[in-house]
């Protein structure tokens, strides 16, 4: 049912008011149920263009459909935020422009006061263009930072050193990498944004990597020596004897490199073996009589 | 940051071909990736933008970029402005003042 009501009528989206009733009156004949005695398929195209109707045969109606404001039910749509919600912002943005005012520069105070851009309004030289990239790159490659080649829609390709840390949504500046400059001006700058992927097993806060790390019943009561996985590679680590679900070991330094180094914080879960062996369930059954133990005690009654 | 396909998903009536051509020409600045053009979310505003003063204002392709550059210099203006206003009111009292009134008079 989320049909387009102007292909639903057979019309284009330029049709007339008049010319949307006369496909209406027309379908709706050819489709009337009384007209068509148990055909379901006309009930259901019956339904569909009246639907349409309803939408496009008011004017107020149609008009908001048109622009998107509401869908082909009739239901609001999330308006799209306006561009000057954007162009207002204090942040910098690639439509700013600086042209409104170039001849301002002539009185001093002026000139000073947008000194930033002062001497570019005097000169006919101009700096190029920045230019903008998007770049999506991997979990483990943010962490640990990365080359990568950037090959550009041009066939040209660029160098991009990924330095360790860099976070989601980060822009990596390249300066003189943009646009070539005009009159001998300078070349604009490569900005490239960067899209950081998942991990199906590390998840990151800050400059601190987590990990759930599954444990073995004997390995959490007797503790030893474990191997686990870091994002520089497997380290061996001691598990205390006794530790719980929901224990959290920290190896330091094990975390997002670069300056400063972030920690591994490793969050042991006990996970029991897949198949309980007669063994493991005789044992259990005769430590119970003996050592019952209630964890929900601070829970209450309830 | 969004794919082309998305961005003419949200705009009714908006063909690829035309879309391309408004980055072709300069009006949008969509970033490269490696799959093609990502807009950010001021991108997808003035695809908007360009979008309604086109279809609904009736604004001819000669006349477009004429409007554009004026829309840009006005925000630019208006920044500018904005900055100015801040470091006005960055100083202490006695100076707000004076330029308060100077500025009454100019």
């Amino acid at each position: 049912m989320n049909e387009d009501p102007y292909k639903v009528l057979g019309l284009s989206s330029d049709a007339t008011q008049d010319d949307i009733q006369k496909a209406y009156r027309r379908l709706a004949k050819k489709h009337h149920p009384d007209l068509n005695p148990g055909d379901r398929a006309a009930e259901e195209k019956f339904k569909q263009v009246s639907a349409a109707y309803d939408l496009l045969g008011d004017e107020e109606k149609r008009r908001r459909f048109d622009r998107g404001e509401i869908d082909s039910q009739g239901a609001e749509r999330p308006r799209h935020r306006y561009y000057r919600e954007y162009a207002d912002a204090a942040a910098d943005h690639p439509y700013a422009s600086r042209t409104g005012f170039q001849d301002f520069a002539d009185e001093d105070i002026f000139a000073q006061f947008f000194s930033r851009g002062g001497e570019r309004f005097r000169e006919v030289r101009m700096r190029g263009a920045d230019l903008r990239f998007h770049l999506r790159i991997d979990f483990l490659d943010a962490v640990r930072g990365a080359r990568r080649t950037l090959t550009l829609p041009d066939g040209t390709s660029m160098n991009l050193n990924i330095p360790a840390g860099v976070e989601d949504g980060q822009v990596l500046r390249l300066r003189g990498k943009g646009a070539a400059g005009v009159n001998g001006g300078e070349p604009g700058d490569a900005l490239i944004e960067l899209e950081i992927g998942t991990h199906p097993f590390f998840s990151r806060e800050g400059r601190d990597i987590h990990l759930d790390l599954p444990v073995t019943l004997d390995e959490a009561i007797l503790g030893g020596k474990i191997e686990v996985p870091t994002p520089t590679g497997r380290v061996t680590m001691t598990v205390p004897a006794g530790a719980n679900t929901g224990r959290t070991l920290r190896l330091r330094g094990k975390g997002v490199q670069g300056k400063p180094k972030g920690d591994e914080l490793v969050h042991l879960k006990i996970v029991l073996p897949e198949r309980i062996d007669p063994e493991l369930e005789a044992f259990m059954r005769r430590w119970r009589e003996q050592h019952r133990y209630d964890p929900r005690q601070a829970m209450g009654a309830a | 940051m969004r794919e082309e396909a998305e961005v003419l998903q949200g705009v009714r009536g908006l063909s690829r071909r035309k879309l391309r051509a408004w980055v072709q020409a300069g009006w949008v600045l969509p970033a490269r990736g490696e799959q093609g053009a990502m807009y950010s979310d001021i991108d997808i505003a003035r695809v908007h933008l360009i979008h309604h003063l086109q279809a609904d204002l009736n604004i001819g392709t000669e006349a477009l970029p004429v409007v554009l550059s004026l829309v840009d210099q006005v925000y630019g203006l208006r920044r500018e402005l904005r900055r100015l206003a801040r470091a006005v009111e960055a100083q202490p009292d006695r100076v707000k003042q004076a330029i308060l009134r100077a500025n009454d008079q100019g």
